[in-house]
Formats: structure tokens, sequence, C-alpha cells
């Protein structure tokens, strides 16, 4: 409404100082959950169908159902119940579950904050790849004083992402590339980079000829907890997670990117530099993921020792990264719970395979469907009718520009 | 009869009729108890301030909101509407104010869309339904022009089409006129006629009163959600604007006469602008616009008007000439530079290039100035610092939001405005380019946002005004100048006749068009209505 007398509205003196009245996202919550839900119970399905055994006892099902509900109860149950233990079942399985988390947590915040510029960093990996390349060089080749080492390699690997991401800013910002397919290319070539490193004389283990490096110092390694897979990587994601929040919400830069990534016209209008931007968010997108790779080079091995640099170091975190980021809907603290989730799935995948005979693969259609079902809000609120009314009532159609008082 | 028929009238026997539509949302009341009967052969007026509850109304007409209360009656008998699909076959068509069109498609295949009814296609049919209500209702248009190829007016005719082509009997026209230039809102109206004429039920949902006393043959006006009466198309612009707005409105700019400065402060000499596609679209242009004086830019869209305002705030580069503000040469710098030399920018496409929808006010009003003292310290921002900006802000310009976390997007129209404003106002400025400052804005707002306009006139800016309203322009200008196909055919003082100005608008000379305007002869043969748009035929 404009400037019309009438009928009493909230006054804007009462709403003026009240703090940011975002409202909780309760139905997000419940949706989200009820998407977990939905593929714990679609994976209970697939498990019952594979499992030969149980399916064996479906072929009598009409003369005695209590075997084949029993055993896929059993099969079920202890699936699950292994997956529960080995990633949140005690301090050993938590610790393992932060240990898989932290270059998930990293990796995604990268993607999520070039997300928040409009950006589809689909290049995690390919940063990944290079932050623990520029980590483990130092780690293995410089050998400096403790603290010092474990610093300037983490250093090290944050300019290698770094520069990794902010070459496809560049690409995009000066030459109109397109960031999707410049982080896809880049993937491969940091791949192929790491391949062709492994076989110079400066990266490859004197006396080997497999690809493989020199192990990292003990000075470069993240120390850990005793006891448990918990190490200084995790703490280095965390902080990551709450600089990323800070960079966004209360930073000049920040206030450009969510500002580019929004409505790039009214940016560019208001006077802001949508190319340096770009160029801005996805530097620091890479250096968060380099911080993935890093936690790759530096972090310990199960039993606790320094570790080589390997092709398969960084594995797949980088593409886990986009889910883990699609999951945590691009907000720092959103990331951090979906790559703990992911964390978890992963520990407690292993137990699942060792305590339940699951296999492994198991896991990843569990996190292929909690995905699934998040991205596909609607299918969720039509599956599960508590939902659609939960959110019916939250978030009622709102009429095109009938709202505004 | 249904029992539960609260209104003051049974329905009629033929037309749509709503008894008692109330429509809640959280405790918004968007439309309360509304009754409202719609006449096949007439032309019937909706009108209302943004947010009054038109579009919720036709809304739950066209079955896209269910209603709280109320029932709907076609042709007498109660009819419940379930979604689009129930209203199109209940003979309701809408025009929606976004066009519902696939841009990739041509005209024929848009009208086939949604109505496939089988795996075959029948394209020729689709044409010859295209051809044949086209020649019926002397439209023009081309069943197989692709739709993204088409002029606006045109992508809004085949908008009508497809309503026809389902045989809509009712069809509502929702804010037609706010995409269109004056001439294409000419011909809309003359299609409006034609539909009435065949005997087809037309609302027409609008603001604009100049367009409701010329076409409208009954007018309910709506504010806050009520029908609060019925007017007469013959009223006086202020008697409808006073229903409207519910207190009596000042439709004249309160202003004195402009103190323009000795020398021109903004300075455009042989100014050449070409456009995206590398057409040159502002042609040699030399302006000057003094301190303290309004100058518009007067003419009919699309003769390089929005080029030259992209231009003057460096989003688009300049090929020739100069732009110089207080001799500072401004072309050739980048936007922050030119924002930083005092330059005020409302941009013509608020939503696309004025703000950020998805942010809050507070943080839109900060949009050119976040990252300069007061707002930042270094890299951080001073929050406490962009709230108390906006809380002055809101004050200051009576920007009608819930909160300053409030984000844009949910604000009406007119408030939206005024945070554009209030952003470019709040800084000590040596020119202010406004582009449309007023389109799609309510007449409340409109006053409002006009005397904003001339008291920084009064403290010294150089204003350029570029509207295609005339009666803005004759509102607030202190010169007119009159833009045609990239250069300046003229400048008039204010009180040039709308005929003159149209002349002019179509590119002839102002010497020539004032001579041919003259009171001694009319270049119009039939006699108009005096507030009539003349000029821009």
């Amino acid at each position: 409404m404009s400037t019309t007398t009438g009928p009493p509205r909230p006054a804007p003196e009462a709403g003026r100082r009240a703090r940011r009245s975002t409202r909780f996202p309760w139905t997000d919550v419940v949706t989200t959950v009820a998407a977990f839900v939905l593929a714990f119970l679609v994976g209970a399905v697939l498990m019952i169908v594979s499992d030969t055994d149980v399916r064996s006892k479906f072929t009598y099902f009409f003369d005695r159902p209590s075997d084949a509900l029993i055993a896929s109860a059993d099969k079920v149950g202890g699936a699950y119940g292994a997956l529960l233990a080995g990633s949140v079942g005690g301090y050993g399985p938590l610790t393992e579950t932060t240990a898989q988390a932290a270059p998930l947590i990293c990796a995604g915040l990268g993607v999520a904050l070039a997300f928040r510029a409009g950006l589809f960093n689909i290049g995690a990996q390919g940063q990944a790849i290079v932050g623990s390349i520029f980590a483990a060089y130092v780690g293995f080749s410089w050998h400096l004083p403790p603290v010092v080492h474990l610093l300037v390699a983490v250093f090290a690997g944050l300019v290698g992402g770094a520069i990794w991401g902010g070459l496809v800013g560049w690409l995009k910002a000066g030459a109109g590339a397109h960031e999707v397919i410049v982080t896809i290319m880049l993937n491969y070539v940091a791949a192929g980079l790491l391949d062709y490193l492994l076989t110079t004389t400066v990266f490859q283990r004197p006396g080997r000829t497999d690809p493989i490096s020199p192990i990292v110092d003990w000075s470069a390694t993240f120390p850990r907890l005793a006891g448990g897979q918990l190490h200084l990587g995790f703490l280095l994601a965390i902080l990551a997670a709450v600089f990323v929040w800070w960079f966004l919400e209360r930073s000049t830069t920040g206030f450009a990117i969510r500002a580019v990534g929004a409505n790039p016209h009214a940016a560019a209008t208001a006077g802001m530099s949508v190319a340096r931007t770009t160029v801005i968010t996805m530097a620091v997108a890479g250096a968060l993921a380099g911080l993935a790779g890093v936690q790759a080079a530096l972090g310990p091995s199960a039993s606790g020792l320094p570790i080589p640099l390997t092709a398969g170091i960084v594995g797949s975190i980088g593409f886990d990264a986009i889910t883990v980021a699609l999951l945590g809907r691009s907000t720092p603290l959103g990331t951090v719970l979906a790559g703990l989730l992911f964390g978890a799935l992963h520990a407690g995948g292993l137990a699942m395979q060792s305590v339940a005979q699951t296999p492994l693969t198991l896991t990843t259609a569990l996190q292929a469907l909690i995905v699934l079902f998040v991205a596909a809000p609607a299918l969720v609120t039509r599956l599960v009718p508590f939902v659609r009314t939960r959110k019916a009532h939250a978030s009622g159609p709102v009429p095109e520009g009938g709202l505004a008082s | 009869m249904p029992t539960d028929v609260t209104g003051p009238a049974a329905p009629p026997a033929t037309g749509l009729a709503l008894r008692g539509i109330t429509k809640r949302f959280g405790s918004l009341v968007a439309n309360s108890s509304v009754d409202l009967d719609i006449v096949p052969g007439q032309i019937h007026c909706l009108l209302g301030e943004n947010g009054a509850g038109k579009s919720t109304l036709m809304n739950v007409l066209y079955g896209l909101l269910s209603p709280d209360e109320g029932q709907i009656f076609v042709d007498g008998s109660p009819v419940v509407i379930h979604n689009p699909k129930e209203a199109i076959a209940d003979g309701i068509g809408m025009v929606h104010q976004h066009f519902m069109l696939v841009e990739v498609f041509t005209v024929a295949e848009n009208l086939v869309l949604g109505r496939e009814g089988g795996i075959g296609l029948s394209m020729r049919r689709a044409r010859r339904t295209v051809r044949e209500l086209a020649e019926r209702y002397r439209f023009d248009v081309d069943p197989d022009a692709v739709v993204e190829d088409l002029p606006v007016g045109v992508q809004q005719r085949v908008e009508i089409l497809k309503a026809l082509a389902n045989d809509a009997r009712f069809l509502i026209f929702d804010e037609p006129t706010a995409v269109l230039t004056p001439q294409e809102i000419d011909e809309l109206m003359d299609v409006m006629r034609a539909l009435r004429d065949e005997g087809k039920a037309v609302v027409f949902i609008t603001h604009k009163l100049r367009e409701v006393r010329e076409i409208a043959d009954t007018i309910t006006v709506i504010r806050r959600g009520a029908v609060v009466g019925t007017a007469d198309p013959a009223e006086s612009e202020a008697r409808l604007a006073e229903l409207m707005v519910g207190r009596a409105v000042n439709l004249v700019v309160d202003k004195q006469p402009a103190r323009p400065s000795a020398e021109p402060r903004l300075r455009l000499q042989g100014l050449s602008v070409a456009n995206a596609a590398g057409q040159v679209v502002v042609d040699q242009l030399d302006l000057d616009v003094h301190g303290g004086e309004i100058v518009c830019v007067a003419g009919v869209q699309g003769n390089g008007q929005s080029e030259l305002a992209d231009a003057l705030l460096g989003t688009l580069p300049v090929t020739a000439g100069s732009i110089t503000l207080d001799g500072q040469t401004l072309s050739g710098r980048t936007p922050k530079e030119i924002i930083d030399a005092g330059l005020g920018y409302v941009p013509e496409d608020r939503q696309h290039d004025g703000f950020v929808g998805s942010f809050t006010v507070a943080e839109n009003l900060v949009l050119n100035s976040y990252d300069e003292a007061p707002f930042a310290r270094g890299i951080r921002l001073d929050l406490a610092r962009i709230r108390d900006n906006a809380d002055d802000r809101v004050g200051e310009f009576d920007i009608r939001t819930q909160t300053i976390d409030t984000p844009v997007s949910s604000l009406s129209g007119g408030n939206q405005q005024k945070v554009v404003l209030a952003r470019e106002l709040s800084r000590p400025l040596a020119a202010l380019v406004a582009s449309q400052p007023t389109r799609g804005v309510d007449v409340g707002a409109i006053e409002f946002l006009h005397s904003r306009l001339v008291g920084e006139r009064d403290r010294g800016t150089a204003v350029l005004i570029v509207s295609t309203e005339l009666d803005e322009v004759a509102a607030l200008a202190d010169r007119v100048a009159v833009m045609y196909r990239g250069r300046i055919v003229g400048v008039v003082p204010p009180d040039t006749s709308r005929e003159a100005l149209g002349l002019m608008m179509a590119g002839v000379p102002a010497d020539e068009a004032l001579a041919a305007t003259s009171p001694a002869h009319r270049t119009s043969a039939e006699p108009r209505t005096p507030g009539h748009v003349e000029g821009q035929r």
C-alpha cells in the first residue's frame, strides 16, 4: 500500500527495532526429516530385495508370513543398527564421523559460497586436488619447525585451491566462459596434473616406480586426539564454516557476493563490479575446496600416521561436496550439518559392511535417496500427508502484490 | 438458490457474479465480503491501488486461490472453481500482467499449448483459429511469428487470443497497460471495445484513472480488500482518486518556479550510444541540465531513452561525445565512479535493476554505499549503522513495511520505488537521473514521489527524468526535451499542448509542431475529452 490513511496496521515503530524476524524454517526441517525417513524405508526395501536368504523366505510368505517378516526385520535392523553404531555409537565411531565429515564440510562450503554468488562450482574436486598437491608438497619437501610447518602447509593448500578456483572466475569474468564447463574441465586437468607430478622426480618417492610421493612430515600432519579419529582438520572445517558465515553476512565483499547472486543487474546498477565479485568468489570458494584437499593430504591415516600423496588422495570429496552443499541449502550451518550426516553415513557404512555384511554400495544408495527426496520436496509432501497439511498451513499461496501492506 | 448467499442482490441470470467473497492470508484480510456482477457486453473496471486486493479477487475467480467464504455464480447457478482449468471451462479467461507464453514458440504453438488433447497436434487448425479470431477482432497477429520476436503489445494480444480460443466469455485483464507504450495502450483499448461489442464481458483491472475514464462502462472501486463503491466513468479524476485512496489526493504537483543555476551541471555533448546489438540508438545528442531544474525527456518508448539513461550511469559504453557533471567527465568511467561523482540513478525497471528482491529493506537502502563509511569499517559491515539508516529512511520516506528486515520483494510497487528513491536521495547529489519514476506505482505514492523529486530539484540538483507518461511530464518538468530516434527533436516548455508534444514525439520539429497545433488548426477532426492523450497516437 502506499500513502493511504485507513484501518490500523502494524505501526512501523513497533516492529522497527525488532531483530531479524525470519521465522525458523520448520517446514524445511519437517520436509528434510520426512525425506530421511522415506530414504531409509526405500533403503530397507532394497536390502530385503537384494538379500537372497530373506528373499527365499518370501516364497512361502502366505504359508508362514512370520518367517519372511522376521528375516526382513533382522536384516534391516541389523544393517541399520550397524550403521548407527558405526557412526554415532560411542567415542570411536563419533570421531570417525568427524574425520569423514571434515573434508566434506570444507569442499561443501566452497560449493555453497559460489552458489550464493549465482555460480555453480562443479570444480571442488579439481580445487581439492590442487590444494592437496600444494599442501603435500610443502608437507614432505620443506622441513620446517613444528607448528610453522603445519601452518605453511595449510596455507599452501589454500593458495593452491584459490588459484584453481580464481582461474575459473577470471575466465568467466574476462572471457565469458561458463563456469560449469570450465570447472568440469579443470577437474580433469587437476587429476591429470596430479598423475603427472607423481611421475616426476620432484614428487615421486625415491626408489619407487609407482605413482606415490614421500610421506608427509610429522610436523605437517594434523595432530589428533588420543583414542579416536578426531583431528585438527575438523576444527579447521568448523572455523571455515564460521568464516564463511561471517564473510557472507557481515563483510562488504559478502554483501556484494549475495547481491550479485540474487540480482546481478541491480548489483551492477548499484555500482558493484560483477566481474570482480565473480573472481573473488571463485578464489575464496577454491580456497575452501583446497582446504578439503589439505585435510586429505595432511590428515593422519586411520592408524594415526602421516600419509603420502597418491593419485586417489581426495577420493570423490569434490563431487560429494556438491550434494552436501545442496542438502545444506547453501548455508554454512546447513553445510556443516549435511557434511556431518554424510560423514556419518560414510563411517557407518564401513561398519555396516563389516558387521552386517551389507554392501557398501547401499550407503551410496541411501545418500542418493536422501538427496533425491530432499531435492524433490513436492514428492515428499505428496508421499507424507502430515507434511502436506503442515506446509499448506505454513506457507499458503501468496497473491501477487497482494500481501504487501 | 443456496442459502449461504450473503450478497444484497440475487445473482443475475446471465453473467458472472461474486457474492460475499472473503479471502484471508493469516491475519491479513485480502478480500472482505466482496460482491461483484460482471455482465456481458460491458467493460467493468476494477479500480484500486496496488495491494488493494484486486489481483487476489481475480485469482479467486480464476481458481488460483480458493476463497474462505462466499460463492461464485455463472449465469445464475453457483459454481466452485478449483483451478484455472475449471475457470476456463466456465468461460473465464485471464490476460496476465506477466504473460504466460512460451517465448520460443510461435503464436499458433502457444495457442495449442495446454490443449493438446491426444498425441497428434493439429497445427493447421491452430493457425486457422488464430487467423479467424484475429480477423474477427481486427488483431494483427501472424500465427507463425515466434513470440519472443514480437513487441510487448502484440504478445499481449496473443494472450488475449489464447483466452478467446478457449471460448472465454469473461475476459479478465490484470493491469494490462503497465507494460505498454501509450500507442499500444490505445490499441488495447480498441481491442477491448471490440470484445465488448462482440458481447464479451471485460474486466479491466487498473489503477490508472485516465484509462478508466476513457473506457469503462462500470467502475467498481476496491480499497483494502473491500468494495467501497461504484463510480460513474464521468466522475472527475480527482473524485476517482479520492475513492480509491480514501482521501483527497493532490493530482497537481505543488512546485515553485524553477531557479536554475547559471551554468549547466549535467552536460551531454554530441553523445552517441550503441545498444547491446551494436545499433546506434542515441545519435549525437546534446542536452544541458542546470542545477535546480527538472528536464523531462519525453518520447515514445524505444527511441533511445533507456540507453541514454544506461549511458549516464556507465552501464552502456559511450561511443562518441561526452557526458560531464560539474565539469568532470563521466563518460568512460565505471558505474561506481559515476555514482561516487554524485549521480543518483533511478532505473526504469526497478524489479530488474533497482533492488535485490530477496534483500531486506535495510540492505537495499545501502546497496550502493554498503562499502563506504559509515556503513563499512574496512571489510566489515557496520550493521548497527545500516539499521539506523534504514530506520531513518523508512520514517522519512514513509516506506510502508512491516520491519526493516522485510524482503523488498514483498513490498508493494510504490513502496519498492520509495526504497529506491530513498537510497538515491539519501546522499548528496549533483544530478539525479530517474527513468519512469512512477511506473506501476499507485496514485497516493505518485504524489509523494513527485514531491520528493521536486524537493531534490529545489536543493539545487540537476534532475533529468525520462518518462513516457505525458501526465507526469506535464506535472514535473520545467523543460521538456522530446526525444525521437536517438535525438532531441526540441526542448519546449511544460505547458506545450499534448498535440504538439505528440507531433514532436513522431519526429516533427518543435516550431512546426507548435504551428500546426495552434488553436486555429486542430489536427484532430472529432472532438475529444479534454484529458485525452491525443499526441501519443
